[in-house]
């Protein structure tokens, strides 16, 4: 299992791999020159085409959707270096070269939202990629199939939840009536208007978060542990490993891979920081603390109509994020082995 | 993990999980049934912040104000259309490149593959997509909700996964009873793959059931928002009265009430399904995750 991801090895080697056409019956073939199959690639082209074109065809619908709904807005980001009139061109009128990067890097408050973005992402990084470990763990140590299947099915649960009942959830619930300040005030507190107040935007996103996720996180690790050899668990016993020598020595080394490729997605999507969450639990006055890049590039954006500021921070976070990932992947794969692809 | 060592340091453990677990429950469920219990409440209790886990005062009246607005019908039909229409679109372009992706003799696969998956980690971002939907005139329009989220690229390669383990002797049979590609695989490929279907019809629906942000964003027009779209409007006070419908009398009120209320009614369907199809999810990840 050296990479998790379903990203599939075989297919780099797929053409090499003696092949028969099964639109052909077997009598007669139309077997591609086995001496020199790729000297003449346009030859070669020209056959696949030829036996595969109804492969092809379908493959034609989901291209265009790639096209222009993927690619497109990729070259799309050219209007962070252009000018761009709404309703115009949807690829700008005019070269302004980096003068919106420029305004960017000399706006304070993108650096504000920039500092935001890191505090939240690393918060979530370190509270949401362990935490299902953790929990993986404990579900393993339960011993009734039933009780087991019973707590899985209750952490899965908020994963199915749209995020907007979520918000909506979290509001009511740290609302001056909701079930919290009920607790504060038998205690003799004061009630909180926790949505009002900068200083717990960060709490309450994260352990938000901690509760939408943490759950389904531990699926791939449950998973990951059922394929654990028994037999390793059996030789550290003789070895007089106690419980935790075991968890330490086979458990924890068994899970690795599986760790190490959800870090490396967790890091990629680092910059990225829930968006549509944000966007539903912040408020003009939780902008201090909750205001990320990717809701101010939204604010400036679709509200303000910069689109070229607003597109050259977004291109400047995607560049971020795929830096990101690649070097974690690098990282990965030099000290630990393993890797995405 | 068979083992009969039942050291005291083990069982103190045993007592320690048990705890931490019924503590999980406790906190995954505690928000939940709150909101359940409010949505039945008399608002008297709710505002006295006296509504725990059990209704206070029960009663329906909110819920009938909720049934009679027009407008929140209106939008959960549109949730239901929308969620219909996309996945239909989804399915028959995830299916159709999967298929094709799983064929390993193909010339192009690889180029075809991270066409695909270079999406994953690299994509146009928020404003470019705003300025291509709207300038291509989607606004507006179902096709909004549905052509730009049309293949998750997930789906697809668990899709991929699946027909590339299907055996090749059935497909290789088919062609010389002379079925061309599309009978493969309308007759012989899909029939196989009632089981991954369903997982990708489930995906697929629960995630168009649960966005919002798209139609938000590209939906103007009250008349067509999904019906999480009116709870977002609800939850952020920013149509009050207006948005919630001239039938809602008192609004400020009932407000938490009328909050509970939608969310109820909103989560209803997919808790319905979920103790059934729970078990597709989640073999639908592992079929996705543990390949390679």
């Amino acid at each position: 299992m050296s990479g998790q991801l379903p990203i599939d090895r075989r297919s780099t080697y797929g053409e090499t791999e003696p092949w028969r056409d099964p639109l052909q019956p077997p009598g007669d073939v139309i077997e591609p020159e086995p001496t020199r199959p790729t000297s003449r690639p346009r030859g070669a082209w020209r056959r696949a085409l030829r036996r595969d074109w109804q492969l092809y065809s379908l493959a034609i619908l989901p291209l265009l959707f790639f096209l222009v709904f993927r690619y497109a807005p990729m070259i799309g980001n050219v209007i962070a270096f252009r000018k761009f009139e709404p309703g115009g061109n949807l690829f700008g009128e005019e070269w302004v070269g980096l003068r919106y990067v420029r305004m960017f890097l000399d706006d304070p408050k993108f650096w504000d939202v920039f500092t935001n973005t890191l505090i939240l992402g690393g918060l979530i990084l370190l509270f949401c990629f362990p935490l299902p470990i953790v929990l993986a763990l404990l579900f393993n140590e339960v011993r009734s199939r039933r009780m087991k299947r019973f707590l899985q099915s209750v952490s899965y649960l908020p994963h199915f939840l749209s995020i907007v009942v979520v918000a909506g959830i979290v509001m009511q619930f740290l609302s001056l009536d909701g079930p919290v300040n009920q607790i504060l005030r038998m205690a003799g507190g004061e009630p909180v208007a926790f949505m009002q107040r900068p200083d717990w935007f960060r709490t309450i996103y994260v352990s938000s978060e901690i509760w939408q996720t943490i759950g389904w996180g531990t699926i791939l690790y449950l998973a990951a542990l059922t394929t654990i050899d028994e037999q390793l668990y059996e030789a550290a016993r003789i070895d007089g490993a106690g419980r935790w020598r075991q968890i330490w020595h086979v458990t924890l080394p068994g899970i690795r891979p599986t760790a190490v490729t959800l870090l490396i997605l967790n890091i990629g999507t680092f910059m990225a920081v829930g968006f549509e969450k944000v966007l539903l639990l912040y408020n003009p006055l939780t902008y201090p603390t909750g205001d990320v890049i990717s809701t101010y590039l939204y604010r400036t954006g679709v509200e303000s109509s910069s689109m070229s500021y607003a597109a050259a921070i977004g291109l400047f976070e995607a560049l971020i994020g795929l830096t990101l990932i690649l070097s974690a992947n690098l990282i990965s794969k030099r000290t630990v082995g393993t890797s995405l692809w | 993990m068979v083992t009969h060592q039942t050291t005291r340091g083990y069982r103190v453990f045993r007592v320690l999980n048990a705890v931490i677990l019924t503590g999980v429950v406790v906190a995954t469920l505690y928000p939940f049934l709150n909101i359940v219990a409010q949505s039945f409440s008399h608002e008297r209790y709710i505002l006295a912040g006296e509504v725990n886990l059990v209704p206070r005062g029960f009663n329906l009246t909110t819920y009938k104000i909720i049934a009679s607005d027009p407008m929140f019908w209106t939008n959960y039909r549109n949730t239901v259309v929308y969620t219909v229409v996309a996945t239909l679109v989804a399915m028959v372009l995830t299916t159709c490149y999967a298929y094709v992706l799983s064929k390993r003799h193909l010339k192009g696969r690889t180029f075809l593959i991270w066409v695909a998956v270079f999406t994953m980690f690299f994509n146009g971002g928020l404003i470019p997509n705003y300025v291509l939907v709207t300038s291509i005139g989607l606004k507006n329009t179902l096709w909004a909700i549905v052509l730009p989220n049309a293949i998750s690229v997930f789906n697809l390669l668990v899709m991929k996964a699946f027909f590339e383990n299907l055996p090749d002797e059935l497909e290789e049979a088919a062609a010389i009873d002379g079925l061309n590609t599309y009978g493969i695989l309308w007759r012989i490929v899909l029939p196989l793959s009632k089981a991954v279907i369903a997982t990708m019809v489930l995906f697929y629906a629960v995630s168009f059931w649960n966005s919002w942000f798209t139609a938000f964003l590209y939906m103007s027009d009250a008349e067509l928002f999904p019906v999480t779209v009116y709870l977002r409007n609800l939850i952020a006070g920013a149509t009050g009265a207006e948005g919630a419908g001239a039938a809602l009398g008192d609004v400020t009120q009932a407000a938490s009430n009328i909050k509970s209320v939608t969310i109820v009614l909103t989560v209803l369907p997919i808790l319905a399904v979920y103790p059934f199809v729970q078990r597709y999810f989640v073999s639908g990840v592992m079929l996705g995750a543990v390949k390679g």
